[in-house]
C-alpha cells in the first residue's frame, strides 16, 4: 500500500467519525482529536475500524502516534511492512 | 404515542418494523417515532399479534394515540397497543407547572395569550389552544406561535433525516435545563480522586485486548457511580409530585455529545449489575446509536441518575445540571497528571475532578459527600468494580 493508499483510508474513517468535516480542509500536522472534536470514544472507533479495515493492531501505548494524519500514515505503513517482512 | 419526555406532546410516525399477523413479545422494536429528542424506537411492553395498524406513516400524533391493536395470545378481543407501548416509568407528568395542559376544544377563551400572538395564530391559521405558552403562567407569546409555526412549515417526510434535528434537540434540552434550573435547589460538591489504578488497571487490560474489546475509562466511572448508588438510594430515583420515590433498579444516564451541537442521556440499564466488559460494549452502542439518532423509547425515559464525562479534553471540572425528575448527575473532568502527596512523599497521579449536583429537596451536602467519596474510593479498585 502506498501512502496515497493509507491516506484515503484513514480519511475515509475519520469521515465516518465526523461526516461533517471536509478533510482536505484538516491539517496533518494537526492534532485530530482537537481538529476534527473525536473524543476518547471516537478514537476508540478510529482504531478499531483501522484494525478492521488493513488488519494493523495499534496498541493503546502508540495511540499518540495516531495523533496527527502525517504521523498516522507513516505508523500504519510502518506496521504493515513490519508485517509484510 | 408514548410520552418520551416533559416536553413531547406529539410524535411523528416514521416508520413500521411490524405488520398486521406478526407475532411480537415484550421488548422488541416495533416502530420508529420521530421526536424533538431524534428518532426514537418504540418498544412493546406486551406479547401478542399485531391486528391492526392504527396511524400511518407520517402521521404526527398526540401523546396517548393508539398507535395498533395487539391480540394477546388466547385473547379473543385485540386492545390497543397504547397502553403496552407507555413506558414504565408512567407518562411522565413532567410538564413544569407554569405550562398549562393542552387546552380542552372549546376552552379557548380561558387561554392566556399575548394580543400579538393572538393576531399572529388567527392570520395564521393556527388554533391558538394548541400553542404551548412559555410566557409567565404559560402565557402564549409571540415567540411561541412563531415557533410553532415553524415546525408546522416542515414536511414530515423532511424531518426523517439519518442525522438529528439539531435545534428540536436544542429546544428539548432547553425545556429540561430551564425547568430543572427553576424547580431544583442543587446543591454542588467536588472531589479530587487519584485514578492512577485505574489508568494502570486498564492499560494492563487492554494490551491484550483487540482494539474492539478495550475498555475506557468512561467504563469504569459509570460503573462506580451505579455501584455507589445502589448504596445510596436517596440519589437514585425520581422527585413527583412533591416528593421522592428512590427506584427500585439503577439506570444510568449517560450524557452524549453529539456533533454540531447536541446533547442527550439516555439509559444503560441496570448499569450496576453489569460487568465492566459488558457495561463498556453497551456503552459503545448507546453512543453510536444516540449519534445516529437511533435511542430507544425506555431508554429516554428510564435514567434514574446520570453521568456526565469529558473525557481526555477540555477541563478539569463539570457542574451538571440534573435532568429532572432525577435527583442527582455526577460529573467528571478531564483526566490531568498532577503532583500528589502519596504516603508522605510527592509523586505524580493521574486525577480527575469528579463533581456532585444534588437536589436540596431530597437531600443534603452531608449525605451527598458521602456518596461522592463512595464513588472515589470505589476507583481505587477497578479489578473490584
Amino acid at each position: 500500500m502506498t501512502d496515497i493508499d493509507i491516506r484515503k483510508v484513514l480519511q475515509e474513517e475519520l469521515n465516518n467519525i465526523a461526516p461533517e468535516i471536509d478533510m482536505a480542509g484538516v491539517d496533518p500536522t494537526a492534532d485530530l482529536r482537537e481538529a476534527m472534536d473525536i473524543d476518547s470514544m471516537d478514537f476508540l472507533n478510529f482504531i478499531t475500524a483501522i484494525h478492521g479495515r488493513l488488519g494493523v493492531d495499534i496498541p493503546e501505548i502508540d495511540y499518540p502516534k495516531m495523533f496527527t494524519l502525517e504521523k498516522a500514515i507513516v505508523y500504519v505503513r510502518t506496521k504493515l511492512e513490519s508485517s509484510k517482512a | 404515542m408514548p410520552s418520551l419526555g416533559a416536553d413531547m406532546e406529539a410524535g411523528t410516525l416514521v416508520e413500521w418494523l411490524v405488520k398486521p399477523g406478526d407475532w411480537v413479545k415484550r421488548g422488541d422494536i416495533v416502530a420508529v417515532v420521530e421526536t424533538q429528542k431524534g428518532a426514537i424506537e418504540i418498544e412493546t411492553f406486551q406479547t401478542g399479534q399485531v391486528e391492526q395498524i392504527l396511524v400511518n406513516l407520517h402521521s404526527k400524533v398526540p401523546v396517548g394515540t393508539p398507535l395498533a391493536r395487539l391480540r394477546s395470545e388466547g385473547e379473543e378481543k385485540p386492545r390497543p397497543i397504547v397502553a403496552a407501548l407507555l413506558p414504565t416509568a408512567p407518562a411522565v407528568p413532567l410538564a413544569a407547572p407554569s405550562v398549562p395542559p393542552l387546552a380542552a376544544p372549546g376552552a379557548a377563551t380561558a387561554i392566556c395569550a399575548s394580543p400579538a400572538a393572538r393576531r399572529l395564530a388567527q392570520e395564521s391559521g393556527i388554533e391558538i389552544s394548541t400553542v404551548t405558552g412559555s410566557g409567565p403562567a404559560g402565557a402564549i407569546t409571540y415567540a411561541d406561535v412563531e415557533l410553532r409555526l415553524r415546525e408546522a412549515v416542515v414536511p414530515p417526510e423532511k424531518k426523517r433525516a439519518p442525522w438529528l434535528d439539531l435545534d428540536a434537540m436544542r429546544t428539548a434540552i432547553a425545556a429540561a435545563m430551564a425547568r430543572s434550573k427553576r424547580e431544583i435547589p442543587h446543591y454542588y460538591l467536588q472531589h479530587h480522586v487519584d485514578v492512577t489504578a485505574c489508568e494502570q488497571w486498564l492499560s494492563q487490560k487492554n494490551a491484550t485486548l483487540p482494539p474492539d474489546s478495550r475498555v475506557l475509562i468512561a467504563a469504569l466511572a459509570i460503573k462506580a457511580v451505579a455501584l455507589a448508588a445502589r448504596r445510596f438510594p436517596a440519589f437514585n430515583g425520581f422527585y413527583r409530585d412533591g416528593k421522592f420515590e428512590p427506584a427500585p433498579a439503577v439506570h444510568v444516564g449517560v450524557a452524549i455529545a453529539i456533533r454540531g451541537g447536541g446533547l442527550a442521556a439516555p439509559a444503560l440499564h441496570d448499569a450496576d449489575q453489569l460487568d465492566v466488559d459488558n457495561l463498556m460494549s453497551r456503552t459503545r452502542d448507546l453512543v453510536q446509536r444516540t449519534r445516529t439518532g437511533r435511542i430507544r423509547s425506555s431508554e429516554i425515559s428510564d435514567a434514574t441518575i446520570t453521568v456526565s464525562s469529558l473525557g481526555e479534553r477540555g477541563v478539569e471540572t463539570l457542574y451538571g445540571i440534573i435532568y429532572p425528575p432525577q435527583v442527582a448527575i455526577v460529573g467528571f473532568g478531564r483526566t490531568l497528571v498532577r503532583p500528589w502527596v502519596v504516603e508522605g512523599a510527592i509523586g505524580l497521579r493521574s486525577v480527575i475532578d469528579i463533581t456532585l449536583s444534588g437536589d436540596h429537596r431530597v437531600n443534603d451536602g452531608h449525605a451527598g459527600a458521602l456518596f461522592l467519596a463512595e464513588i472515589g474510593k470505589l476507583l481505587q479498585e477497578p479489578g473490584k468494580l
